[in-house]
């Protein structure tokens, strides 16, 4: 299966109706007659709308409306040059009460920007601009009509449609996806047996936007009237082929039916269009017809109401931004009918729970499930695997789904990796058949995100790391080249010093006389009661700050500097015998604050990290205290500086 | 409201673990049928002495580790593995020799490796080894098939015999063993295997009352019984044909490569097919899902060495039957063979293909 079939052999195994088939699958009851046996009803305006900014896969579009304004049908509420943005239009007139976050049609239920509109019931449109010759129009501004109808892919993913048919790749075959392989759901299927005509013209436009040899509609053969009216309706295409397909899920999904469709396989790393082919959903054609032969931007679509908790489950057209609650009640909800309240938005297969009724009708959503109590059952508790492979019979992408499970469960993320987790288009056959009543795709889903946070991390602790590192490089940058400009600038000084000897020759006298005096003070400390201190300060005759002291006394600059230094010493040593005084007269713990050795010796930034044991025996003198260390350690700390950069 | 927010899908097959090892109990019930018809009561009793010993032994053991029992029971594993370890048994072997085995299977090789889904055995094959080394006289102790034996006995006898080592008038179990012409009855392969060492070809071998042409009589009847099983979970897609399939192809192959250098001493593959446990094996017993490999290229290398070193043991080890042994051998190298087989996902190696097309 894996080699690539070339597009004669496609067509002749297409004349025969012989196909191809994908690995696995399943064939749940499909429960599609619960819905499919009425035509689609007119859902009635709901008074409020809430249009989520974003639909689709992709980026926001800019908000070009504010609260308070007056909006026609059609209106749209965004714009973006983005090419991958898609903006919303507003599906009824009204005007608009709030512009903030709201539960969103998404299985975390995260709050999303919203518009809201209250409804004034007229439903007037804005003046919709036709583009009926769509064959004498340049492709660019088709598909600027096509983005600026706001149509996203309308199958699930919501991918928007401009930018899959801005295709330039050569193309064999467009494939049209009217197989709707999940159970329960028949939105596409009512709108092939009511709107054929229309979907055609739809395929029409895209067919000239993409020029294909080929043009294949496939539809699942559960569902025969759909595929007689769509048969009628391309009758007259040579270049089109109506194809039933075997049911069977996931048929329906874009790799499958392309695998059925031709034995080609989309790479992992690819897209559909790299085997040369690209497939839209019929109620994406729906939508494109709209938008170009009408001029309507996509405001409703067609939506499954099903579910054994509904009394009167069918389809109907619902507004897009349309609360789930008020389809519900449209269709007959008997919430006595089910256990716990449990809608779901899509299929039972891929569909997902509702945190909230109060979340709309979005562009993708095909199908609102409501199951009575029992009618969908559910998992009691897991047990044990014990690796019977159903699941990896049942894997239409061929995977492990066992392994996988245990791999994901035990966290080993580099294994979940290599068994290709990544290529697991979440289906849930593997679920659906485990005999031991696993989540798989549960399991699937926290590995996968937990894969996408860690590489995340992952970036950010390597750029973070890049910007370390470009910051030590430049702080080493700097600090040669001022040690660069302090040699120039000594090499100058000594050069100044030979050609005038007895200025300098006093600057040395001042510093001599400087070094005395503070000896001077030193040894008047030294009469100060704490021996032990004394002792090691005489010991340690600071020879750092002598050298500090001497090299600084050589620069010009420097004289003030080392002044300063040297007071800067002595107003700590000060302060030090001051506090050990006090200490003593309080006689508070006179014992415990034994200062170290070199407190009074090296540095004055030492007296700092003294300070905070004084908190506790006096808080008025707390201040003060706090001031002159904080001085003190500028002024050590200016020194250090100083030093390192002379030498 | 308060949703139930649960991961998709929501939609889900009826048959969970339970059922799908209750089919398996139920498919075994020709096989057994035709057991008791061909060789006595003994082995419906044994059937009933391994279920309670699995139930008890799998209560204990799941108290002891402190996980919930009535959740394990109700998987019936410990049942399946009773009773495939029963039907392995010789029909009047003492009551003990299943109680120990069973209780092995559900301990040790099961439990002790941490419960269903991780064991590395085949319980009831391990078991099944370790009896057969620990208690060889009573573990080889077969009947002959009901319409050779001197004395036909009857249920009464069956658990004397069970319980007691003889029966109410006080044969021993030796002594009921004995056909009607005073000789010692053994199964099929024991008898040839016997007979090659004395130099007896295989057709002078299977001349003997014990075989209807090289089919065993009884022994054939029983095997075709298990294979109407073992079809019935192929349709009911509990089981895949892999397994069967290639263990089956693997024995015949070997067993045809061994007849064709010297159909003398080398029984054919025919014989191999209807004597001994290869049937009941390739559908019950090999295609234990837990110690199975797990991949479908896998599955076929599985039991295609299964087949390989049963009809090798037989051959030329000293053991009449090997299905057990084989079975024990492949289970060790699952890891590796599920390691190599991996099978190829949708989208991969076919890019440099397409491009080359395109």
């Amino acid at each position: 299966m894996s080699a690539f079939t070339d597009f004669d052999t496609i067509m002749e195994r297409l004349a025969s109706r012989k196909l191809w088939d994908f690995p696995g699958g399943v064939r749940p009851n499909g429960q599609k007659a619960l819905s499919n046996t009425h035509p689609i009803d007119q859902m009635p305006l709901p008074k409020t709308l809430f249009v989520p900014l974003k639909q689709h896969i992709g980026v926001d579009a800019d908000l070009i409306v504010k609260v308070g304004d007056h909006v026609k049908r059609g209106q749209p509420l965004t714009e973006s040059h983005n090419p991958f943005a898609v903006p919303v239009h507003a599906s009824s007139s009204g005007t608009i009460t709030e512009i903030a976050p709201k539960v969103s049609a998404h299985p975390s239920g995260i709050n999303e920007l919203t518009i809201v509109i209250e409804t004034d019931g007229r439903d007037h449109p804005v003046k919709y601009t036709p583009i009926a010759d769509y064959l004498n129009q340049e492709r660019a501004c088709l598909i600027e009509a096509i983005c600026k109808a706001g149509i996203s892919g309308m199958g699930g993913a919501g991918f928007p449609t401009h930018v899959k048919s801005n295709n330039v790749k050569p193309l064999e075959f467009l494939i049209i996806n009217g197989v709707e392989c999940e159970p329960y759901i028949s939105a596409d299927d009512r709108l092939m047996r009511e709107h054929a005509w229309q979907i055609r013209q739809g395929i029409d436009i895209l067919e000239h936007l993409l020029s294909p040899k080929q043009v294949i509609i496939a539809i699942e053969d559960n569902k025969p009237e759909a595929f007689k009216t769509m048969s009628l309706a391309c009758q007259h295409q040579t270049s089109y082929q109506v194809v039933s397909i075997p049911t069977k899920y996931p048929a329906g999904g874009e790799k499958q039916l392309i695998q059925v469709l031709t034995s080609r396989e989309v790479p992992s790393d690819g897209l559909p269009v790299d085997v040369g082919c690209l497939m839209y959903n019929v109620g994406t054609c729906f939508a494109v017809s709209d938008a170009i032969i009408e001029g309507k931007p996509l405001t409703e679509r067609v939506v499954t109401l099903t579910g054994k908790a509904l009394s009167q489950p069918k389809n109907v057209w619902a507004r897009i931004g349309t609360p789930v609650s008020d389809c519900l009640q449209a269709a007959g909800y008997e919430p006595e009918k089910q256990p716990y309240p449990n809608i779901i938005m899509g299929g039972p297969m891929m569909g997902f729970t509702l945190k909230s009724a109060q979340c709309p009708i979005v562009k993708t959503t095909n199908c609102l499930l409501a199951p009575a109590k029992r009618e969908l059952p559910t998992l009691e508790q897991e047990k044990p695997c014990i690796r019977c492979s159903a699941c990896a019979d049942a894997c239409p992408v061929s995977l492990l789904p066992q392994q996988l499970f245990w791999y994901s469960k035990s966290k080993e993320y580099e294994l979940v990796e290599d068994y290709n987790l990544f290529d697991c288009i979440e289906c849930g056959a593997c679920a659906y058949v485990c005999p031991s009543e696993i989540p798989l795709v549960h399991y699937y889903r926290v590995a996968k995100a937990d894969i996408r946070q860690q590489k995340i991390d992952k970036e950010k602790s390597e750029k973070a790391k890049v910007r370390f590192e470009s910051r030590k490089a430049r702080l080493l940058a700097e600090k040669k080249a001022r040690e660069e400009k302090h040699r120039l600038a000594a090499e100058a000084r000594k050069k100044a010093m030979k050609s005038d000897g007895s200025g300098a020759k006093d600057k040395i006298a001042a510093a001599l006389a400087r070094a005395k005096a503070k000896k001077a003070q030193q040894a008047m400390k030294a009469s100060s009661p704490d021996k032990k201190e004394d002792l090691s300060a005489n010991e340690n005759p600071i020879p750092s700050n002598n050298a500090v002291a001497s090299s600084v006394a050589e620069s010009k600059h420097g004289e003030n500097k080392s002044d300063k230094i040297a007071a800067a010493v002595a107003r700590a040593k000060a302060k030090k015998a001051r506090q050990q005084q006090e200490a003593k007269a309080n006689g508070v713990n006179a014992e415990d604050k034994k200062p170290q050795p070199q407190n009074g010796a090296s540095s004055a930034g030492d007296a700092g990290t003294e300070t905070p044991a004084m908190d506790t025996s006096n808080s008025d003198s707390d201040k003060k205290k706090k001031i002159a260390a904080a001085i003190a350690r500028a002024k050590a700390k200016k020194a250090a500086q100083q030093k390192n950069n002379d030498t | 409201m308060t949703p139930n927010t649960k991961s998709s899908p929501h939609h889900h097959t009826q048959r969970d673990t339970g059922a799908v090892m209750r089919i398996v109990m139920f498919a075994c019930l020709p096989g057994i049928a035709l057991q008791a018809v061909y060789f006595g009561y003994g082995v419906i009793v044994q059937i009933v002495l391994a279920l309670i010993t699995a139930v008890i032994a799998e209560a204990l053991i799941l108290e002891l580790r402190k996980k919930p029992v009535e959740l394990a029971l109700k998987d019936c594993s410990a049942l399946l593995a009773g009773l495939l370890l029963a039907i392995c048994l010789p029909p009047l072997a003492p009551w003990w020799v299943v109680v120990i085995g069973t209780a092995f299977a559900v301990i040790v090789v099961k439990q002790l490796y941490g419960g269903l889904g991780y064991n590395l055995f085949n319980p009831a094959m391990a078991a099944y080894v370790m009896l057969l080394i620990s208690f060889p006289v009573q573990m080889t102790s077969w009947l002959p098939p009901d319409t050779l034996v001197e004395q036909s006995i009857g249920i009464k006898d069956t658990l004397f015999t069970i319980f007691t080592g003889f029966t109410s008038d006080g044969y021993s179990l030796d002594q009921l063993r004995v056909s009607v012409d005073g000789v010692t009855m053994a199964t099929p392969l024991d008898h040839v295997k016997t007979a090659l060492t004395q130099n007896f070809t295989v057709e002078e071998a299977v001349a003997s009352e014990l075989f209807n042409g090289s089919r065993g009589i009884g022994w054939s009847m029983v095997a075709i019984g298990y294979l109407v099983g073992g079809l019935v979970l192929l349709k009911l897609g509990i089981i895949n044909w892999h397994i069967p399939v290639s263990m089956i192809a693997g024995a015949v192959l070997c067993a045809t490569l061994l007849f064709m250098l010297d159909s003398s001493i080398y029984a054919g593959p025919w014989f191999h097919l209807v004597n001994g446990s290869l049937v009941v094996g390739a559908f019950f017993i090999a295609t234990d899902p837990v110690s199975a490999s797990t991949t479908n290229y896998g599955r076929l290398i599985f039991g295609l060495f299964i087949g390989i070193w049963t009809i090798l043991i037989r051959t030329f080890g000293n053991y009449p039957d090997a299905i057990a042994f084989s079975v024990i051998l492949m289970n060790m190298a699952v890891p590796l063979i599920d390691y190599y087989t991996r099978p190829r996902t949708y989208g991969h190696k076919v890019k440099a293909k397409a491009m080359s097309e395109d």
